[in-house]
């Protein structure tokens, strides 16, 4: 709750939470706003917009609505943005713990790992992931994260490492804190916090590397997605480009929040660091 | 009996290729209820030496006994059952504490893990203990971040007696506090000592503030004790190089008619 309020005190974290809690209203009350399955054919192809109240985005080539896209795209995003980023931060946490903890040959072992994955670029292993194995959106979220968690592997090891040597731990130890105690109620959650703000930036990658898998018609084809609507329109870019103007707007505006919310959470984090 | 025996005590440590020994072959011993200051220049392995005793860090060489055992042959439950019969107090007052922790929660740790009181008269014994360092019991609910320098340090010392332990190890423990606090932390000190017969190892850079405590005084340089005797005869006549520099190193130490110390020596 303290953390909402110096959240909210930055520009950046309040216009942030603004986007992604309208954001979050379209995706959850989507199926209301526009009942019924946005990919169907719901009138004329290629209306232009705002020149019919039923259809204010207009239609597409098949004549399905452009905004119940949008709105039901928004769904796809965050859900496959959050869930990726969760995916990669949960693995990532998990990895970085075991490698600060542990240390020797294990910490050895599994940096190995995350080197590797940190060295192909995570477009390219996604891409590669869904080609061979199919696209749905179970397995777009599996190869969003495994390109993604090498990052909070990362920090949150080098978090687990400083942290281990402070004062505070030495004090639990003198206590005769256990140590399964001292690794989770003195380091996990003062490790946390840089690992989650830096959530916010692997959800904007993830909702991009979703739309760019989408556009490549490598995306779920049973859902409608941004990045599919952007590939829709491209084919008739000249003629019609409201068709991938649209979603492309409604991508900028949510990595953008999404941005501004992480810029916030982390300045929210370093004011109470500073705190006397 | 003797409480504590450090004997031939060594810990080197290699940083960049090369060795530093920062300790050396280090012996001294603590009775009951005495307090020894152990001075030295900065990086003379003062802290090392304090570390070692409190089993964060593990010595190279030597033995140490404390109330009868093999200190550095105790480990896993043993050891930190144990540990409640030597506590230590930090120099940063802040770094100290979790910065998540609350006075309540900094003081319930030691109570809870030795299960000193049961669970119903915790609070009760949190406030007692606060009250014993000169602290309103309202204080329990506060942040460890929300009280000052010197209360945190007043905070540490009742987290360290929490356990009614025999040894209390003093690392630099008054050295980031306010000259004018000093002396109330100190005095503080010396009264639960009184109380209590705790014994100190109060480690210090400053010879004025060991002259305020002590009972003997024991000198490191570079890793090695090079002199140990009772407080008055290392100040006023000190024998190795290194003592006679920290001598001089405050001045007027000498000459200042004995207006602070708390013991009546
Ligand atoms: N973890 C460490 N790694 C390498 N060298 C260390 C470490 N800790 C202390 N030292 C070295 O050991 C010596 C003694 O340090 P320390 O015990 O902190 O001295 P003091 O507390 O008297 O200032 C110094 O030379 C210091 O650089
Ligand atoms: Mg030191």
């Amino acid at each position: 709750m303290r953390l909402l309020r110096d959240l909210l005190r930055t520009p950046e974290g309040a216009i942030g939470l603004g986007i992604l809690a309208a954001l979050a209203l379209v995706a959850l009350f989507a199926p209301v706003l526009s009942p019924g399955d946005p990919l169907r054919i719901a009138g004329r192809a290629l209306l232009p917009p705002f020149t019919d109240p039923a259809f204010p985005l207009g239609t597409d080539r098949l004549g399905r609505d452009v905004l119940a896209g949008i709105l039901h795209g928004t769904r796809t995003s965050l859900a496959v943005g959050l869930a990726a980023a969760l995916a990669a931060i949960a693995i990532g946490l998990c990895v970085g713990l075991t490698a600060g903890f542990a240390g020797g040959l294990i910490d050895e072992g599994l940096m190995r790992v995350v080197d590797a994955f940190q060295i192909v670029p995570s477009f390219l292993l996604a891409l590669a992931f869904v080609s061979v194995i199919g696209a749905s959106v179970p397995v777009v979220v599996l190869a969003i994260a495994l390109g993604a968690w090498a990052d909070p592997a990362r920090l949150t090891r080098a978090q687990v490492l400083s942290i281990r040597e402070r004062d505070y731990v030495a004090s639990a130890r003198v206590i005769g804190m256990h140590p399964a105690e001292i690794a989770f109620r003195e380091i996990l959650p003062n490790a946390l916090p840089p690992v989650l703000a830096l959530s916010a930036i692997i959800v904007a990658a993830a909702i991009l590397t979703e739309a760019a898998l989408s556009f490549l018609g490598l995306g779920d084809p049973n859902v409608v997605t941004w990045g599919s609507m952007i590939a829709e329109g491209r084919n008739i870019l000249r003629s019609s480009p409201s068709l991938s103007i649209f979603p492309g707007i409604a991508l900028v505006i949510t990595v953008i929040g999404v941005y501004l919310f992480s810029e916030g959470l982390t300045k929210a984090f370093a004011g109470r660091r500073l705190e006397p | 009996m003797t409480l504590l025996a450090i004997e031939n005590l060594s810990k080197r440590f290699s940083s960049g290729g090369r060795a530093v020994a920062a300790v050396g072959d280090v012996s001294l011993t603590l009775e009951p209820g005495e307090t020894l200051g152990l001075v030295g220049a900065s990086g003379s392995g003062k802290s090392t030496l304090a570390r070692i005793l409190m089993r964060l860090l593990p010595a190279d060489a030597g033995s140490i006994r404390f109330e009868g055992e093999d200190w550095l042959s105790l480990s896993g439950t043993d050891l930190r059952r144990h540990r409640a019969r030597m506590q230590m107090v930090f120099q940063d007052v802040l770094g100290a504490f979790n910065p998540r922790a609350t006075v309540a929660s900094v003081l319930d740790d030691p109570l809870r893990i030795h299960d000193i009181v049961p669970k119903a008269g915790r609070a009760q014994e949190i406030a007692a203990l606060l009250d014993r360092v000169g602290l309103p019991a309202s204080y329990a609910g506060r942040s460890i971040r929300e009280v000052s320098g010197g209360q945190r340090q007043r905070i540490a010392i009742a987290r360290a007696i929490a356990t009614k332990p025999s040894l209390i190890v003093l690392d630099e423990a008054v050295s980031a506090l306010d000259v004018s606090i000093r002396g109330r932390i100190l005095e503080l000190l010396v009264e639960l000592q009184e109380e209590r017969g705790i014994s100190y190892l109060f480690v210090s850079h400053d010879l004025a503030v060991l002259r305020a405590v002590s009972h003997r005084i024991a000198v490191m340089e570079a890793g090695r004790l090079v002199e140990t005797g009772p407080m008055r005869q290392v100040i006023e006549n000190p024998q190795s190089p290194a003592a006679k520099a920290l001598v001089n190193a405050v001045p007027r130490l000498v000459t200042q008619p004995t207006e602070g110390p708390f013991h009546d020596v």
